[in-house]
């Protein structure tokens, strides 16, 4: 290249795109490099097309990308997470599918193989549970609270600027480049400029800062709100369990984040700027890395985790038709995860060299988690006990996860004593742990709230059939997948490992790769689901607003509910306010005065800074500088700029809310109440007979 | 779907899980902890056993009771069941739930406790005989053992004595790596410029496999090697057939050794025919060649790509 070319385009030039390697070189790993940029881009056009052809550009501007609305946001969190939870899914198949394929080399290169390792466990993490749980989160913690939006409804929309565009520089690291080969915790030295000169590990680095400043405001954010926007009498001990556990994890990602942003930016500083933190000469040390890491990586999985408690409490109690067992117990058990959470992280390398004192020490801190863990487990169990267990498909998710998450328990447990960890760590034993944990523990859970928020969000049900399609494919998938690498990581087969010699291997692979199609069709199933909702919808109308029987205060609103959340704020008085409501026989209340409601204003600048820093995060990968700065000048302007917008509100105006409100009363009104033999049946319009009253 | 199914399904995985681990010991070759062949090992799978024993205690009511109360909890038109919606605490139960954990906690504390300190690495806790020395280097990717006492070097093979203290010292000259021979001990990572120690001790004659297990690109699969441990008498047999078959390890032969090259790359390059078709024998120069590895990195000056193993510069400079 000459220097002009260089000047204009950095270290970019044909050879970046896969289709230059498949002409070089044509076989079964240039092949599915090519297909999968060709999915990405094939996927991307036929989006475009779609939105051209329906004509659907400027209600998608106006009532989404510019919404501040925190249902929304919600919502487009969540599509994004499932669009990278397909991606997910397909490489965890490859992997499986290169592992069966041996004993031998397989049909991938290994540094094919190491990058989707590698983009496989950021995307799980940092685009699939981060989004998708902090979408849930969106969704209903203000509706649960009593709020009609978060604290900062614009800086909201800004993180989910910045975690799609950090997002879709994993996309684009499929189609331009590659992507880094050193696994989602990029240890350096590898992934040093002297070891990794290419652009792999700065596709990674840029991702991590970016969605992490995303992701620290979310946490901000929602701290402040259930903090500050709870109604009128939500004590905090009156505050649903979901709430308590997003307090919670907003605490964790206040201050686990921040380690994780200094780790990747010095690392980031040896690669661009020739510093030695980390590198082999001049005193660089990568423990400091490792424990900068973990400081983050710990907590992170907690994060991630709580809120799935959060879930499972209010599935178990709503679907148990029963208050929620130990209250008190599990808010105090939750806490202490997230004190813990911060003590445990070196567990993560017991086999660095540490004296047996600090290992001891840490391996003692790790087994203490267990025990709130268990006591929670124990909680669901006594809330289950004594209620009127209803199978629906959250239910069945919920059941699903008690049965695993303990032998993901067990497998922690295991992992906690260092003798052992000296031997599996490093190992598909360890991964077989952590899929353990984070498939029913996280993934589950999330799907379980898909399906018991979902009539919520749109006024419709989810199918029924399809939904327990789903919830045997995740179960039996991942049993097929993951207990199997329980035992070769007991033979001491380590992880990331593109080809093996071993035959005793053998069955252990195949039965692996079996699980991973069963799980694909999990995920199949979910879409199959929504397809089939979707046509159905007629029949699953549930626009009152209440079609399981819930507990808490988001089900007490129309669904959809309107974009002010409640006509007027509730009053609070008790910790189940709904169900409370309902036994009084005081729920659907008359409101004596309507007043006017203040919303957010829609702004386009969270679309902007995800253009922007998207564009920004590609110039600085691929090193042309001119296009960085600029971008940085023009980040910095358009805040500036968006500062200056005074008229950020607009006014509801009370009659209005007063035609709506009452509208959605008269419909109460008229519409009969259904028991629970008709949850899933068409007469179930979202008006609910308490069970109590049923059969007793 | 049916509940029970989904519980017939998660009992059998349990039970699957038993019998596996039955199979993994009697069908595996001594490359698991699971078969140990020394003491270290031994130790490390009775723990993991008492640890996963104490722990079944708190998992399995889990496993008995979910689909127990689900059933029988489970809403029926004119159930029976007693149905209790209000019901949310009990102090009896609370001490139950907490205190269960506690206990199993504590008791597995204990000894955790005892055996981090009974199998610290670092340490050498087992065989009264002085120990063999032996200095290990990580390369990209293929492991270096020194035996600094013998005059003598090895690649792939690892010669051992059985019922010897043998205590490993450890290095990389290029990225972060993780020495491990399971049926003997756990691992441990090596890094550059620093160094990290490990102890093992064999019971009996016997081929072990042994690897690396922290990715590090291209050949890290084929990272492995046999550890030998013979009798004391095979051993010093052993020893003198590297020393007469071995090549000098001079700076240039280390330079290439230290190539980015895989097993069977480095033995097509080096390997002679006196050696194993699978391993490559050395006989050390004057000087302390380990040191010299760590202190490479200790220089105070910035090291060029060309004077770095594991850098693609690194092998190229040595072709020219």
């Amino acid at each position: 290249m000459t220097s002009v070319e260089t000047g204009i385009l950095g270290r970019l030039s044909w050879d970046a795109l896969p289709i230059t390697g498949l002409i070089r070189a044509p076989d079964a790993n240039e092949i599915i490099a090519n297909a999968a940029a060709g999915i990405v881009i094939v996927g991307a056009l036929t989006v475009l097309f779609l939105l051209t052809w329906f004509r659907l550009w400027s209600p998608l501007w106006r009532d989404w990308l510019t919404s501040a609305d925190h249902k929304k946001i919600g919502i487009m969190y969540i599509v994004f997470a499932i669009v990278m939870l397909a991606r997910g899914v397909l490489e965890g198949v490859v992997m499986r599918a290169q592992q069966a394929a041996g004993p031998g080399d397989g049909f991938l290169k290994p540094e094919h193989f190491a990058e989707l390792f590698s983009t496989h466990g950021t995307i799980m993490i940092f685009f699939v549970a981060v989004p998708f749980v902090f979408g849930v989160a969106n969704y209903l913690v203000p509706l649960m609270i009593g709020a009609r939006d978060v604290a900062f409804p614009v800086i909201n929309q800004i993180s989910l600027g910045l975690t799609v565009s950090s997002g879709m520089m994993l996309m684009v690291s499929l189609v331009v480049g590659e992507f880094s080969t050193g696994g989602w915790t990029a240890y350096p030295p590898y992934t040093g400029a002297a070891f990794n000169p290419g652009v792999g590990p700065d596709y990674w680095i840029w991702a991590i800062v970016v969605s992490g400043v995303g992701t620290t405001l979310t946490g901000i954010n929602f701290a402040v709100t259930i903090y500050k926007l709870r109604a009128p009498g939500m004590k905090f001990m009156r505050l649903p369990m979901y709430c308590w556990t997003i307090i919670c994890s907003s605490i964790l990602i206040v201050f686990a984040m921040p380690p994780l942003g200094v780790a990747a930016l010095l690392l980031a500083a040896d690669r661009y700027l020739d510093f030695h933190f980390f590198t082999n000469d001049l005193g660089g040390n990568m423990m400091n890395y490792a424990n900068l890491f973990w400081l983050f990586g710990h907590p992170e999985v907690y994060l991630l985790v709580l809120p799935a408690y959060g879930i499972y409490s209010e599935v178990f109690a709503t679907f148990s038709a029963k208050r929620l067992y130990g209250y008190n117990s599990l808010v105090i058990a939750t806490m202490s995860i997230a004190v813990l959470s911060f003590t445990v992280w070196l567990h993560h390398f017991f086999t660095m060299g540490q004296s047996a004192l600090i290992n001891a020490v840490f391996g003692i801190a790790t087994m203490l988690i267990a025990i709130p863990t268990g006591v929670k487990v124990y909680d669901w169990m006594a809330t289950l006990y004594r209620g009127r267990i209803r199978f629906s498909v959250p239910m069945l998710y919920g059941l699903a996860f008690l049965m695993l998450f303990v032998i993901g328990g067990l497998s922690g447990v295991i992992l906690a004593n260092p003798t052992i960890d000296y031997q599996v760590h490093n190992t598909l034993f360890l991964v077989a742990h952590f899929h353990n944990v984070l498939l029913p523990g996280v993934l589950f859970a999330l799907l379980a709230g898909y399906n018991y928020w979902f009539p919520k969000a749109f006024g419709f049900r989810l199918n029924e059939f399809w939904g327990r399609v789903s919830v045997v494919c995740w179960t039996v998938g991942f049993l097929l997948t993951f207990m199997p690498l329980y035992f070769v990581g007991l033979m001491g087969m380590p992880r990331r490992s593109y080809s093996w010699e071993d035959p005793s291997f053998h069955p252990y692979m195949i039965i692996a790769v079996i699980g991973a199609l069963v799980i694909t069709c999990g995920l199949f199933s979910i879409l199959i689901q929504l397809w089939v909702s979707i046509r159905n919808r007629e029949k699953t109308r549930a626009p009152i607003g209440d079609p399981w029987d819930g507990r808490t205060l988001e089900w007490s609103i129309p669904s959809p509910p309107p974009p002010y959340n409640f006509a007027i704020i509730p009053e609070v008085t008790d910790r189940d306010n709904f169900a409370a409501a309902k036994e009084r026989a005081a729920a659907y209340p008359k409101p004596e005065a309507y007043e006017d409601i203040e919303m957010p204003r829609n702004t386009g600048i969270g679309f902007i800074l995800c253009v922007l820093s998207g564009v920004w995060m590609f110039a600085l990968v691929w090193w042309i500088w001119w296009l960085a700065l600029l971008m940085t000048i023009t980040i910095i302007l358009a805040i500036i700029i968006w500062s200056f917008d005074t008229s950020t509100e607009i006014i509801i105006p009370a009659e209005e809310v007063r035609k709506d409100h009452e509208a959605w009363l008269d419909l109460v009104h008229s519409t009969a109440a259904v028991d629970r033999d008709y949850e899933i049946a068409p007469e179930n319009r979202g008006l609910a007979r308490p069970d109590m009253e049923v059969v007793t | 779907m049916t509940f029970s199914r989904m519980s017939s399904i998660a009992v059998s995985a349990l039970v699957t899980l038993v019998a596996l681990l039955l199979t993994v010991q009697a069908a595996g070759a001594s490359d698991s902890f699971i078969d140990p062949q020394g003491p270290i090992a031994e130790i490390q799978k009775k723990h993991l056993l008492r640890a996963t024993a104490l722990i079944l205690i708190a998992v399995i009511p889990v496993l008995v009771l979910v689909p127990l109360v689900a059933y029988r909890y489970r809403r029926r038109k004119g159930g029976n069941a007693y149905y209790k919606p209000h019901w949310d605490f009990s102090a009896k139960l609370e001490v139950l739930m907490w205190g269960v954990p506690v206990l199993i906690v504590a008791i597995l504390s204990f000894y955790l406790w005892k055996t981090t300190y009974r199998l610290d690495p670092y340490t050498a806790p087992f065989g009264e005989e002085p120990a063999l020395r032996v200095q290990v280097v990580g390369l990209d990717w293929k492991w270096l053992f020194i035996y600094p006492d013998l005059g003598i070097a090895t690649v792939g093979e690892f010669g051992i004595p059985i019922k010897k203290q043998v205590a490993i010292t450890l290095t990389t000259d290029t990225v972060m790596q993780s020495f491990m021979i399971p049926a003997l001990a756990g691992q441990i990572y090596a890094m550059p410029g620093m160094t990290t120690q490990l102890h093992v001790v064999a019971d009996s004659p016997n081929t072990m496999q042994g690897e690396n297990t922290q990715y590090n690109g291209r050949g890290f699969t084929k990272q492995k090697f046999l550890t030998q441990a013979m009798q004391p008498v095979d051993f010093e047999d052993w020893v003198a057939s590297v020393r007469a078959h071995g090549i000098p390890l001079t700076e240039d032969t280390y330079q290439t050794l230290a190539m980015r090259t895989d097993r069977d790359e480095v033995q097509a390059a080096l390997g002679t025919e006196l050696m194993p078709l699978n391993a490559l024998y050395f006989t050390l120069e004057e000087g302390d060649l380990f040191r010299s590895i760590l202190h490479r990195y200790h220089s105070g000056e910035p090291l060029a790509l060309g004077q770095q193993p594991g850098t693609t510069a690194y092998g190229s400079e040595a072709k020219q």
